[in-house]
C-alpha cells in the first residue's frame, strides 16, 4: 500500500460568485440579523422555546444532528488511517473540510443558543468544571476536536501558501493528530446520547437505555459515511465531475456492515429490556420508532447488492435515508419521546429555522470557496 | 497481503472503547442519600386551604414580578412555576367537587416547588457547577455568575423545576432555594413562615419525616396537634424560654417565635410520604389525600438518574484511563498507516 495511485488534490477553480454562493450570502445576512436581534432581545423574541421545551431546533438539529452529519471526516479518516484502507484517501480531504465546517458552526450555534454566553469560559475553568456532567465532557471534547480538525486540515492551506517547512514539521506528528481526531469524536458523539440518560423516565423507554452511547456512536459513524455518499454525489453534479463510484461502492458496503451492527444493538436492546411491545401501541412514539427503524433497514433493499451499489442514484438515496434515520433517533429522543408534562408543544419558529438554514448556507459558502481555491477535491484526470 | 490483518487490528483498536466498557469491572455509583442536617419542607395537602399566601410571600421574598394570565392583569396569576414563579399551589378537581381531599367528586391542593433531591439531576447535569448541593443542609443552590444558560438542568429535572427566563437577554435560572438568602438573619422559608395552617412546614427533613409518619399513623377524624411555621425538634421545645440560654443554642440561629402549635382534625391520608424514597429521597416531603400521580407528582423509582448517568460517564472516563488506552492504540496504528502526502501538488 505504499504508492498512492490516486489523483492528488487540486483547486477546482472557477468563479466564486454564482447563484449558489449568492443565495447562501442572502441566507447568511438574514441569519446575522436574527442572531443580532436574539442577542439584544433574548431567546423568546425569536424562538418557540418554552419551559417545557427548553431545547429546540438549534440544539437538536444544529448541534446534535449537525455534528453527526459532520462525522464524514472521522468515518473516512478512520477507514484510511486506522483500518489502513489507503485507497479511500481521495475522500479524506473533502470529508474533513465538511466536518470541520460542520463542527465549527455547531459550536457557533451553541453560543447563539446558550442564554448566558458571556459565562461560557466557566466550561474551561477548572474551578467551575463539573466532571460528573455529560454536557461538560461533550463541550470540552468538541472544542478540542474542532482545534484538532483545523490542524489536520492545515496542510491544505500550507500547500497553497507554499509553506513547505511548516508542513513538513506538521507531517512528522500528523499521526498523533489523526489518532486524536479519531478518539475525540468517539467520545463526544457517544456522550451526546448519554445526555438524555439523566432525563430518566421523562424519555420514552424505547429510547431511554444505558446503551444510548453505543447507539449514538454507531449512528454517527453511519451518518458520516452517508454524508460522504450524499456530498460526493452533490459535488460531482455541481462541479460536473465524475462520481468516484469505484470508491463509494466498497465504502457503502462497509457502511452497511455498521448499519447491521447498529440494528443488532438497537433491536437487541429494546427486546432485552422488554419494551419492544411498546412500539406496537398506537402512539406517536410507536410510529416514530418504526419510521426510524425503516430508515436503517431500507438501505439494504436499495444498495444491498454489488450492482445496486454501482448506481450513483441508489447510493444517493441510501445516503439520505441513513442521514434521516440518524436524525430521527436524535429528534425522537430529545423532542418527540421527551415527555415534559402536559400543556407544552414545540415547533420551531420561522426565525429559528432561518438561523439553521443560515448556518447550513455558511457551510456551503465556505465549502465552495475553499474547494475552488484550495487543493481539496482530487484533480480530474 | 497484510491489509486484512491491519484491518482487524484497527477494528480492535477502534471498538476498544465499546468493548472495554463491557469488560472492565465497573464500580456503579450508588444513589446519594440526604445529608444528616438536610433542611426541607413538609407539605400536608389535607391542611392546605388554598389561600396562596405562600405564593405571594415567595414572590416578595425572592423579588419576583407578578405574572398575569387574566385579561384585567390585576393579580399575580401564574399557571405553573416559571423563571419568575418558584412556588405555586395547584388544584385537583373531580366531578362535583363536593369533598376536599377526595379523589372522586372532590378537590385537593398540591404545592409545586423544588424538591431539593438527595441526588439531584440538575446538579449532575450542570457543566459549570452553577447548580450545586450544599454539603451541610442539602439545599440545591443556583449561582448565576457561573451559569451559561444551557438549560440542561431544565431538561433534566424530573419535577420540571428549574426554569429559564427566556424572555430576558440577561435571563437566569429561577427556582426555590428554600430562601437561603434569608437564613443568615434567622428567617426560614417565606412560604412556611406565612402558611396559616402549617400545611407548609419548615425544618430538618429528618424531623419532618418523623412528623409525617406520626400523622399517617393517626386515625382519620381524630384530633391531634399540628405545628405551624418552623418544626422545632423536641429538645428545642423543651428548653425554650429557659433563662440559661440553652434554648438559644438549640435554636441554631433561627429567630425566636412563639410556639404556634394548634389542635386540628387528622385528614384521610394516602399512606405514603412522597419524597421519602423517590429518586433516592428528597428534602421536601408531601402528604396527600389524593393519589400523588393525580395531583401531578410523578411516579419515580427509588434511585436517581444522576447515578445511572454518572456510572456510565465514570466507567468510560474515570481517570481518563480508557480514553488514554484507546488513544495509545489508535496512535500506534495511525503511526504505521499515516503516510503524509508530502508530494501532493508536485507529482502524482
Amino acid at each position: 500500500m505504499s504508492a498512492q495511485h490516486h489523483a492528488v488534490p487540486a483547486p477546482v477553480g472557477g468563479p466564486l460568485l454564482n447563484r449558489t454562493t449568492f443565495i447562501a450570502g442572502l441566507l447568511i445576512a438574514l441569519m446575522a440579523a436574527i442572531v443580532l436581534y436574539r442577542f439584544i432581545f433574548g431567546l423568546a423574541s425569536v424562538t418557540n422555546l418554552s419551559d417545557g421545551y427548553p431545547w429546540g431546533l438549534w440544539i437538536v438539529v444544529d448541534v446534535m444532528i449537525g455534528s453527526a452529519f459532520a462525522c464524514g471526516g472521522f468515518s473516512v479518516a478512520m477507514l484510511v488511517y486506522i483500518f489502513n484502507k489507503g485507497e479511500y484517501h481521495p475522500l479524506v480531504r473533502p470529508a474533513l473540510l465538511a466536518s470541520l465546517l460542520g463542527y465549527t458552526l455547531a459550536g457557533a450555534s451553541v453560543i447563539v443558543d446558550i442564554g448566558r454566553w458571556w459565562n461560557v469560559w466557566n466550561m474551561y475553568w477548572p474551578w467551575s468544571a463539573n466532571p460528573n456532567s455529560v454536557m461538560f465532557e461533550v463541550a470540552v471534547c468538541i472544542t478540542a476536536y474542532v482545534a484538532v480538525m483545523w490542524i489536520e486540515f492545515a496542510p491544505v492551506f500550507l500547500e497553497k501558501l507554499g509553506l513547505k517547512d511548516i508542513k513538513k514539521k506538521l507531517n512528522r506528528f500528523l499521526f498523533v493528530i489523526v489518532a486524536l481526531g479519531t478518539l475525540l469524536p468517539m467520545m463526544h458523539q457517544s456522550s451526546l446520547g448519554t445526555l438524555w440518560v439523566v432525563l430518566g423516565s421523562q424519555v420514552h423507554p424505547l429510547w431511554q437505555t444505558p446503551f444510548v452511547p453505543v447507539l449514538f456512536l454507531l449512528t454517527a459513524i453511519i451518518m458520516g459515511y452517508a454524508v460522504v455518499l450524499f456530498e460526493s454525489c452533490i459535488a460531482s453534479s455541481a462541479y460536473r465531475r465524475s462520481i468516484e463510484v469505484s470508491l463509494l461502492n466498497p465504502m457503502a458496503k462497509i457502511m452497511l456492515g455498521v448499519v447491521a451492527a447498529y440494528l443488532a444493538v438497537r433491536l437487541g436492546d429494546v427486546i432485552f429490556r422488554g419494551v419492544i411491545g411498546r412500539s406496537f401501541h398506537l402512539s406517536l412514539e410507536g410510529v416514530m420508532f418504526w419510521l426510524e427503524m425503516a430508515c436503517f433497514v431500507a438501505p439494504f433493499l436499495i444498495i444491498g447488492t454489488e450492482s445496486q451499489r454501482r448506481n450513483p442514484a441508489r447510493l444517493f438515496v441510501a445516503g439520505i435515508l441513513l442521514m434521516l434515520g440518524g436524525s430521527l433517533l436524535r429528534i425522537n429522543g430529545f423532542l418527540i419521546a421527551y415527555d415534559t408534562g402536559a400543556g407544552f408543544t414545540y415547533f420551531p419558529a420561522l426565525p429559528e429555522i432561518l438561523v439553521t438554514m443560515g448556518m447550513f448556507a455558511t457551510e456551503v459558502l465556505i465549502y465552495v470557496v475553499i474547494t475552488r481555491r484550495f487543493p481539496v477535491l482530487p484533480r480530474e484526470a | 497481503m497484510s491489509s486484512r490483518r491491519d484491518f482487524l487490528k484497527g477494528a480492535l483498536a477502534a471498538t476498544g472503547a465499546m468493548v472495554g466498557a463491557g469488560a472492565t469491572p465497573v464500580h456503579a455509583r450508588d444513589t446519594y442519600s440526604r445529608p444528616p442536617e438536610a433542611m426541607g419542607l413538609l407539605y400536608d395537602a389535607t391542611l392546605c386551604v388554598g389561600c396562596k399566601a405562600c405564593m405571594a410571600a415567595c414572590k416578595e421574598a425572592n423579588n419576583n414580578p407578578p405574572e398575569f394570565n387574566t385579561v384585567d392583569k390585576l393579580w399575580d396569576t401564574p399557571l405553573d412555576t416559571s423563571g419568575y414563579t418558584f412556588n405555586i399551589i395547584k388544584m385537583y378537581r373531580n366531578g362535583t367537587m363536593e369533598t376536599k381531599d377526595a379523589e372522586v367528586n372532590g378537590y385537593a391542593f398540591m404545592k409545586t416547588s423544588c424538591m431539593h433531591c438527595a441526588d439531584p439531576s440538575c446538579v449532575s447535569a450542570c457543566p459549570v457547577s452553577a447548580m450545586i448541593k450544599n454539603p451541610v443542609n442539602g439545599i440545591v443552590e443556583y449561582n448565576p455568575d457561573k451559569c451559561i444558560g444551557c438549560r440542561y438542568c431544565v431538561v433534566a429535572c424530573p419535577f420540571g423545576i428549574p426554569k429559564y427566563q427566556l424572555d430576558d437577554p440577561l435571563g437566569r435560572i429561577g427556582k426555590c432555594e428554600l430562601c437561603r438568602h434569608r437564613h443568615k438573619d434567622g428567617y426560614y422559608s417565606a412560604c412556611a413562615e406565612v402558611c396559616p395552617t402549617g400545611a407548609t412546614l419548615f425544618g430538618r427533613t429528618e424531623d419532618l419525616l418523623a412528623e409525617a409518619k406520626r400523622r399517617l399513623a393517626l386515625k382519620p377524624g381524630t384530633v391531634t396537634k399540628f405545628p405551624r411555621g418552623r418544626l422545632r425538634p423536641a429538645t428545642e421545645r423543651m428548653l425554650q424560654g429557659q433563662a440559661d440560654g440553652k434554648g438559644e443554642k438549640h435554636r441554631h440561629g433561627w429567630r425566636d417565635e412563639p410556639d404556634q402549635i394548634y389542635e386540628g382534625t387528622v385528614g384521610k391520608y394516602v399512606q405514603h410520604v412522597y419524597g421519602e424514597k423517590e429518586y433516592g429521597g428528597t428534602q421536601v416531603l408531601k402528604l396527600s389525600g389524593v393519589t400523588f400521580e393525580k395531583v401531578g407528582m410523578p411516579n419515580l423509582p427509588p434511585y436517581s438518574s444522576a447515578a445511572t448517568s454518572e456510572t456510565i460517564q465514570h466507567s468510560l472516563y474515570g481517570g481518563m484511563l480508557m480514553p488514554i488506552a484507546v488513544l495509545g492504540a489508535l496512535t500506534w496504528v495511525a503511526k504505521r498507516n499515516v503516510k503524509p502526502d508530502d508530494d501532493s501538488g508536485e507529482q502524482s
